[in-house]
């Protein structure tokens, strides 16, 4: 219907934003009426939202016309700026960011590096950046999810880590239940997402492709790909990050100092 | 390491000037106390007035911040961690069992030393803290009193030299207090053990040791 008004995508484009806004407000005004009060929270995100988006659309189509080895430059950037907001769930721990940096690069950068290599994902920018942040994004999920987890589970068992300390046994095996709960837990909506792919979630990137007139069968196909390559990107970040964060987690006279 | 020279001394243990400071906060000022082998010394004093803190640096759970220990006329920082904590077993306050059996919490202390602990050994542990059979019983089912009992027990399958005692019967009801008193000051006795107890009832730094050490706001006042 929208498109009947405008024959300018970009104006298309700020129309539908506009209008979608408008339905997040409503619910937000809504939800004021029962007192849940959203409205500040909300109007900042969408703003924000929609200007990043924005701003990286038009950074995207500068370096789309700039050589491809710019790309790894734009997929560390993502993973640095990735860092900084999953670190700030380890608030408390020395380090956090360095600890989030490499679980992301380690587990979302070998992910993104060998599938290139293999040929799984293809070299070309506007393949590479789209699907390497997807994986990011996935990665850094993970390793918030995996901070938070471990913290609180430190937290929740001070009194259970200090009794096998005083018993004498190593950092790593009296905090080996809590790192195995912080790996699950983070890995849970990944493989929540693989096993519902298609059934409760067509993805973005499949519709995409469906719209950019690719065969439908190779487009859910590449979708999977691409959830399996998130799922080891995840598993293998929250692994790294929760593994370093442990080490973070005691001092060199093995004492408990979160 | 200490700025005084050690000295050959005969006890078992000994804190010189210990000193815990945490944000500003002084938790334990400069407190120098010896502790002789086979001998029960009580800590006591008002609530915050760092027992516990003592306690944990003793079994280096925290960091000194000034000072050190001597156990065995050897500097404590000196001794891996892991050996050091089980030569001074520490008995918590409260008895944070491992999920699973009363046997796996047993065998726990020795397993993270790489030694398997003989169930003909942990038969003989839970006898002497009054819990026969109890060895494949979840640890879910047991009450606050046999928790405790089989938290000594877990403490003693480690062997230590010296047996450091947190409240141990502060978390306990009235009649479960009294027992478990019994049992710590039987198998004391029994096995001869040199022993630190912090607890903030005179009557039982009285009925248990031999000597009692008073903390006031981190300063030993009078031993």
């Amino acid at each position: 219907m929208l498109s009947g008004f405008f024959a300018d995508t970009l104006q298309l484009g700020i129309a539908q934003a506009v209008i979608s806004a408008v339905l997040a407000l409503a619910i937000v005004y809504l939800a004021r009426r029962n007192e849940i009060h959203l409205e500040r929270e909300t109007a900042v995100a969408l703003v924000r939202g929609f200007v990043q988006i924005v701003a990286v659309g038009s950074i995207l189509v500068l370096v789309f016309r700039g050589p491809s080895w710019t790309s790894a430059f734009v997929l560390l950037f993502m993973m640095l700026a990735a860092a900084a907001t999953s670190a700030r769930r380890a608030r408390g721990i020395s380090g956090a960011f360095v600890v989030s940096f490499y679980g992301i690069a380690g587990g979302a950068g070998i992910v993104i590096a060998l599938m290139t290599v293999l040929g799984v994902i293809d070299p070309r920018m506007a393949s590479l950046i789209p699907v390497g942040s997807m994986i990011i994004a996935s990665a850094m999920n993970s390793v918030a999810l995996a901070l938070e987890r471990f913290r609180s589970e430190l937290a929740a068992n001070v009194g259970l880590i200090e009794a096998g300390l005083a018993l004498g046994a190593a950092p790593n095996q009296v905090v080996a239940p809590h790192v195995e709960a912080a790996v699950g837990a983070a890995m849970i909506p990944r493989i929540d997402t693989l096993r519902a792919l298609g059934i409760v979630w067509i993805p973005g990137l499949m519709a995409g492709m469906v719209l950019a007139g690719s065969d439908p069968i190779y487009a859910a196909i590449y979708q999977f790909v691409v959830v399996a390559m998130i799922v080891a990107a995840s598993g293998l970040s929250s692994v790294i990050s929760t593994l370093l964060i442990r080490g973070r987690a005691f001092s060199a006279a093995e004492q408990l100092v979160i | 390491m200490s700025d005084e020279p050690e000295q050959l001394n005969s006890a078992v243990l000994r804190t010189q000037r210990l000193t815990r400071v945490v944000e500003g906060r002084t938790l334990i000022d400069e407190v120098s106390i010896e502790v002789r082998c086979g001998e029960v010394v009580a800590v006591t004093g008002p609530s915050g007035s760092g027992k516990s803190s003592l306690l944990r640096l003793l079994n280096r759970l925290d960091e000194p911040t000034g000072g050190t220990v001597y156990l065995d006329n050897r500097d404590y920082r000196e001794i891996p961690p892991r050996e050091l904590r089980r030569r001074l077993g520490m008995l918590l306050q409260r008895p944070f069992l491992f999920p699973g059996t009363v046997a796996r919490n047993l065998a726990f202390g020795p397993g993270a030393h790489d030694e398997e602990l003989a169930k003909e050994t942990i038969a003989e542990l839970l006898d002497s803290v009054g819990l026969p059979g109890y060895a494949e019983r979840d640890v879910r089912r047991l009450s606050g009193g046999e928790a405790q009992r089989v938290s000594l027990a877990r403490t003693l399958a480690n062997r230590p030299e010296v047996l450091l005692l947190d409240e141990p019967t502060s978390a306990l009801d009235e009649a479960a207090q009294l027992g478990v008193e019994e049992l710590i000051c039987r198998i004391i006795k029994s096995q001869g053990l040199t022993c630190v107890i912090v607890t903030h009832d005179r009557d039982q730094a009285t009925r248990m040791a031999g000597r009692t050490v008073l903390l006031e706001a981190g300063r030993v006042v009078s031993r």
